[in-house]
């Protein structure tokens, strides 16, 4: 495992650095070129500048080539790949607002390179019970994971440092998983990604002075769905991502069909005249996670945000019981 | 922080654990015979339609569960 340490601590810092360094010129070209959008949850009209996803795309691919020099395997630029695309799929909805399918469809056109490069065990790993062998079906799981975690992180992405934040939380819960089911390699594969979203959440946390952008939250949320395969952990890295799954999960379950947000005529959540949240009594409103959260009385902006890091801490929690319930069989 | 939300995110993962379960004590090692050289594939495709069938049943039981727990939140 020593020889892991110096792979693991030089794409942590790459990984860390290169976002941390890209982001404050990104911010100025965005300014620059007007590409900035209103912040609706301040007074006046704040411009944030976006999209990050550039940022956090180049700290993902430095720190990973790295890695790749030391390792030489093909999960990695499977992860490259499939995150890469995520990023263009993410960038062309940033440009020009695609239709509700377009995203969980393009994603499941990403997933393709790990299927291609056999970046995968088709065998599913649950807590407790073992292991299943599905080689046809886990073709479809492959497909249906990169989908659901890029739309899922995205889904998040509502309020300032929710997703970047949100992210640190899952993907470092993901790596301790992964070291616990004695996944060492994959584990420091996933380390730059907690250091990416760390890196990005310096910027994008309250109040933000850059949001990710479609381009930004699909390359985050496909990399850790493509960690997740990799490292055979794809119940875990569910459970991590539980609090994002449920956000989704009210969505759909409200609205009753794949929709764009934008298209969504009625607000789940409303400003107080002092400019907290306070969510709406719209019938046609969708139900979402921060709707429940402000269900009993208006937050700042910055409670609503710590209240989803605090389910996602809980998340990360049993996530980390699962990967050690693997060790288990009854 | 909000109760109900954990309580949910709780037996969202209870979940997960018994459909693992099941999963791997029932389905996994299912089989039929009677159809010679196809008895592999018929197992394939009643396992599949069984796990979907699951996968629709989970859901069902979370949407009770969520206009359980958020009964009041969820009152217009």
């Amino acid at each position: 495992m020593i020889d892991l340490l110096i792979p693991a601590v030089v794409s942590c810092i790459i990984a860390f650095i290169t976002v941390y360094v890209t982001v404050p010129p990104l911010i100025k070209i965005l300014d620059k070129r007007n590409l900035a959008v209103r912040d609706v949850n301040k007074k006046g009209d704040i411009m944030v500048a976006r999209p990050g996803g550039p940022a956090i795309l180049a700290g993902i691919i430095a720190s990973e080539i790295v890695l790749y020099a030391f390792f030489q395997s093909s999960e990695i630029i499977a992860i490259i790949i499939t995150t890469s695309a995520a990023f263009l799929i993410g960038y062309v909805d940033d440009k020009r607002v695609m239709g509700g399918w377009f995203k969980p469809v393009a994603l499941a056109v990403a997933a393709l390179p790990i299927i291609a490069l056999g970046a995968y065990d088709s065998d599913l790993a649950f807590p407790l019970f073992g292991s299943v062998h599905i080689p046809i079906l886990y073709l479809a799981l492959i497909v249906l994971m990169i989908s659901i975690t890029g739309n899922t992180i995205n889904s998040i992405d509502v309020l300032n440092g929710a997703a970047s934040g949100f992210m640190v939380i899952a993907s470092f819960s993901l790596s301790i998983c992964l070291f616990i089911v004695q996944n060492y390699e994959i584990a420091v594969v996933s380390l730059p990604l907690g250091f990416v979203s760390l890196a990005f959440y310096k910027y994008h946390k309250l109040p933000s002075r850059i949001f990710p952008g479609d381009s930004g939250a699909l390359t985050l949320g496909a990399m850790y769905g493509a960690i997740a395969i990799a490292g055979g952990v794809e119940i875990i890295a569910a459970v991590a991502l539980l609090p994002a799954v449920i956000n989704s999960f009210l969505f759909l379950s409200s609205v009753k069909k794949i929709v764009e947000h934008r298209q969504i005529r009625g607000r789940p959540v409303e400003h107080t005249d002092d400019l907290r949240l306070k969510a709406t009594s719209d019938r046609d409103a969708p139900v979402t996670l921060v709707r429940l959260i402000l269900a009993g009385g208006p937050l700042s902006e910055g409670q609503v945000v710590s209240a989803i890091f605090k389910l996602a801490l809980f998340s990360g929690v049993l996530a980390v019981i699962t990967a050690f319930m693997m060790g288990v069989s009854v | 922080m909000n109760l109900g939300l954990i309580g949910f995110l709780l037996l969202m993962w209870v979940l997960i654990v018994v459909g693992g379960g099941i999963a791997v004590m029932i389905l996994g090692p299912f089989t039929v015979s009677g159809f010679g050289k196809l008895g592999l594939f018929v197992a394939s495709v009643i396992k599949a339609i069984v796990a979907l069938s699951l996968v629709v049943l989970w859901i069902m039981i979370l949407l009770k569960l969520k206009n359980w727990i958020f009964k009041k939140e969820l009152r217009p």
